[in-house]
């Protein structure tokens, strides 16, 4: 895009205005970009908001099937979700090491963050299988076909992160930081941290008040 | 090896079908080998296929509009006559599988095909001329939102020749849609082409706020920004928070097609109305998605031809906001009939009363605009007009059907269908052809020939009513809608009048068919020297007609609002005093990227691939796309410099052409 050069444009924007913002012309690029991304992760969470609504609706129509406290397995999900949240926590240190300019340290805590979130996945993917296993399947009544669709969008989500992360270790390996990958990396961590919140709300409305509510 | 798909999906013994798609195979065949004769390729490959010029992409937005339009109003001419021809004894030329099909494809492809692409059409060509920036936020992205779009058009009219289309009306209703009522492909036709050209619209969504918020010229503060910027903004927002839940809900209903799972299904606890709700969640906000850009182009044109500043530009802002944030709050008055109960129905009815409330603050805007003004007659102008009458018509049957009694009588009626084509004729398609004739000397440096533009403006004013009115009555006599028998033969002469209608339409078409035709012929006396043919009053004219690649060479400098039209008055020519060289600097603009093109490519395989369950072929698509956007995601040379002494050079043989020295 052309921001790099609207930024060296004439000199006369006052300097008490802040880019991107009011009458200060246009933002520089790492603002747009992360300001575009930021807009599509709350289109992503606007499209889970259907998904978590659906699964509100069908929560309780099981149609004589298995009821959610029949099938699930909260020490399970406690320690998927640990798995989780301490993943955002290394993404975070990763960002800082970003930040500071030490590709090393990043490398290392992407690895931890990709370990924890594939041992998220195992643990999803069991769960699944043998919910499967046990005739409760996404085809077997409205609820089960809510609670797959909700939690396995979540999954094929983090799914895609994982890729994504791998993809990015790769380019700051083969091109080091350079701005254009901050600006990436800075884009994987949004998406990441943003599947945390998504899935605190997993947590919270499919397991915890399907178990005690 | 090949899924669903055999020869039994050719519809051989159906001519009507058949022959249509038969000519539309030789005239698109046509043209490839005339393009490939007068070896355009390179051309149209450098300049078009893969260029990320919003202006192009713009262009390029419109004219999939346009001849999905004639698409569209095929369907409808068809729809017509059935309906004039098919009373008492008689049935028609169509049997009502086809009939159903064909209301179908008339309602999706003129929502998402034609409404839309000629709404995002307008906003990518102006939106960053009227910001004084150079382009979107995200240009390849931009690109690859048209090519969506275009995927899902096209797989759509593959529906006319390889299998059939969804029977089901275009909003889908389970459980009509589902698999066992609709075991055949015409339903996975229409999911996966929406869902595919629906991620293309989200990405409009998420590039356009950006732009909007991020992008703009020095001084340029919202309380700045043309209405037009305004209402694409709001336009946007509602996309971003609307098309997810379209998207969410489409996912369901293919997983109760593919995977048998029971979200709208009969049994095993489905639950059919949760799939209404969803959908109008989504389907009112689109209602304001195409309508609100259309109020940004009256607004820049009744400005403009009045010679006058918009009349309470805050209160347009404040109006347009104030839709953007009740079009999410009325959307159960697309079903009263579902029994919700009388407080539900009584929230939702005065929800959907009180947005006439900022609508009619923007019609006396317009009108008070108007007032006292030095009208100069245009086709814009007459569009503007003739949208205020019919539109607040439209309006007032929509304020009535709020009152839910009153719905529970009009519910499914005629009467419904002449009320939205009122608003989306009346107001959206009205909308598009004035953004047409107005920017259309700024897109291609010539202007439009008014003859044949007044000529369609009455054609399309006058058949609308035609057309239209006839149903308001045929609703209050009972007819229903989607029927393709006419049981009653006193509706007879109405819906003859209603042909008539359509067929003066049609004129109108034509009428723009020649006018283009005419302008192109004699260009060379229409030439749009100055940039700025209307007397305009935005930045989009303070550049030259067509703009050069980067827009404006020095970015403007805003001061008040009508940024351009402040600039005239002082005396000051846009880009800094004329008999100084500005100084110019090397700017970087977007290089063409083919991912949008390929990314369709491989969307149509794997769109096509998964209507037909051909499982190999989705996979492959599917891959194909990912490796396209890893490949893309790879890059970083993505820029490339023009140096201050080419544009130099370039302004010189640009100003020199037109403006006075």
């Amino acid at each position: 895009m052309t921001i790099a050069a609207i930024d060296t444009g004439p000199a006369a924007v006052p300097t008490e205005l802040a880019r991107g913002r009011g009458g200060g012309g246009p933002a520089p690029k790492r603002i747009v970009v992360a300001y575009g991304f930021w807009i599509f992760i709350l289109s992503d969470i606007v499209m889970f908001s259907g998904l978590f609504a659906a699964y509100a609706v069908l929560s309780g129509n099981t149609a004589g099937g298995p009821t959610g406290p029949e099938l699930f397995n909260l020490r399970n999900v406690f320690i998927e979700t640990m798995c989780l949240l301490f993943s955002s926590y290394t993404c975070g240190l990763g960002a800082l090491s970003a930040e500071r300019r030490q590709p090393g340290r990043l490398l290392m805590f992407s690895a931890l963050t990709f370990v924890l979130g594939a041992a998220f996945l195992v643990i999803e993917s069991t769960e699944f299988a043998g919910m499967v296993q046990k005739g409760a399947g996404p085809w077997r009544s409205g609820f089960l076909s809510a609670f797959f669709t909700l939690v396995g969008t979540h999954g094929v989500h983090v799914t895609g992160g994982l890729i994504w992360l791998v993809y990015m270790a790769a380019q700051v390996i083969v091109k080091g930081l350079r701005p254009v990958v901050l600006r990436r990396l800075l884009c994987w961590s949004l998406f990441w941290h943003a599947l945390d919140i998504v899935w605190v709300g997993v947590f919270t409305l499919v397991y915890l008040m399907g178990d005690f509510l | 090896m090949l899924g669903k798909l055999t020869w039994a999906a050719i519809p051989f013994n159906e001519p009507l079908p058949l022959l249509t798609g038969a000519v539309v195979l030789i005239v698109i065949l046509a043209v490839l080998a005339l393009v490939t004769a007068k070896g355009w390729w390179p051309y149209l490959w450098r300049e078009w296929l893969t260029s990320v010029d919003h202006k192009r992409i713009g262009v390029m937005y419109m004219v999939l509009g346009l001849v999905m339009l004639l698409r569209g109003f095929a369907d409808a001419i068809m729809m017509r006559t059935q309906q004039a021809v098919a009373v008492g004894d008689a049935h028609g030329y169509l049997p009502p599988q086809h009939y159903d099909q064909i209301f179908s494809a008339h309602g999706t492809i003129m929502i998402f095909f034609v409404a839309m692409p000629l709404m995002i059409g307008l906003m990518n060509f102006a939106v960053p001329l009227q910001l004084g920036v150079r382009d979107v936020a995200f240009p390849v992205l931009n690109s690859v939102s048209f090519w969506l779009t275009a995927t899902g058009a096209l797989l759509i009219n593959a529906s006319l020749v390889v299998g059939n289309f969804a029977r089901t009306g275009w909003m889908g209703y389970p459980p009509l849609s589902e698999l066992p009522f609709s075991p055949d492909v015409g339903v996975d036709y229409y999911l996966w082409s929406l869902q595919i050209s629906g991620i293309g619209t989200l990405l409009t969504g998420v590039n356009f706020v950006t732009t909007i918020l991020k992008l703009r010229a020095p001084g340029m503060t919202y309380f700045r920004m043309p209405v037009f910027c305004w209402t694409a903004l709001a336009a946007n927002l509602l996309i971003i928070a609307a098309f997810p839940i379209l998207t969410a809900t489409f996912v369901m209903l293919l997983l109760d097609r593919y995977l048998g799972m029971h979200f709208f299904t009969n049994d095993a606890g489905g639950n059919q109305m949760m799939y209404v709700n969803l959908f109008w969640a989504w389907g009112h906000p689109e209602v304001y998605i195409l309508i609100l850009p259309a109020f940004g182009v009256f607004s820049e044109v009744v400005a403009t031809f009045s010679g006058k500043e918009l009349f309470s530009y805050r209160s347009m802002v404040w109006a347009t906001l104030g839709i953007c944030i009740l079009s999410f709050m009325v959307w159960l008055h697309h079903f009263f009939t579902m029994g919700a109960g009388s407080d539900v129905n009584a929230f939702f009815g005065i929800m959907s009363a009180i947005i006439a409330v900022p609508t009619g603050v923007k019609v006396f805007n317009w009108l008070f605009t108007l007032f006292r003004g030095r009208i100069v007659y245009r086709t814009p102008i007459r569009f503007a007009i003739g949208f205020m009458v019919t539109f607040v018509i439209g309006g007032m049957t929509g304020v009535l059907l709020a009152v839910p009694p009153v719905d529970f009588v009009l519910h499914n009626s005629v009467f419904l269908v002449a009320h939205f084509h009122n608003v989306i004729i009346g107001g959206v398609v009205f909308g598009a052809l004035a953004g047409y004739n107005y920017w259309f000397p700024k897109a291609f440096g010539f202007t439009l020939d008014e003859r044949f533009g007044n000529a369609s403006f009455w054609c399309w004013l006058i058949g609308f009513y035609l057309a239209f009115m006839p149903l308001y009555a045929l609703g209050l006599m009972g007819m229903t809608r989607r029927i393709e028998h006419i049981p009653d033969p006193n509706w007879r002469p109405l819906l003859l009048v209603a042909e008539l209608g359509a067929i003066v339409i049609f004129s109108g078409i034509l009428c723009q068919i020649a006018q283009l035709y005419v302008s192109i012929r004699t260009r060379a006396q229409r030439l749009d020297l100055t940039g700025d043919p209307w007397n305009g009053r935005t930045l989009e004219w303070a550049t030259s007609s067509p703009p050069p690649p980067y827009n404006f060479a020095v970015l403007p400098r805003v001061e008040t609002i009508d940024a351009f039209w402040h600039m005239k008055r002082m005396g000051r020519p846009p880009i800094g005093p004329a008999e100084v060289e500005p100084a110019y600097e090397s700017i970087e603009m977007p290089r063409n990227s083919p991912t949008g093109f390929i990314t369709a490519f491989f969307a149509v395989v794997t769109g096509f691939a998964l209507i037909w369950h051909i499982w190999w072929m989705a996979i492959l698509g599917l891959l194909a796309a990912a490796v396209t956007v890893l490949v893309f995601g790879w890059s970083d040379d993505r820029e490339h410099a023009i140096s201050a002494a080419e544009i130099a050079q370039m302004e010189q043989a640009r100003l020199g052409r037109g403006r006075p020295a």
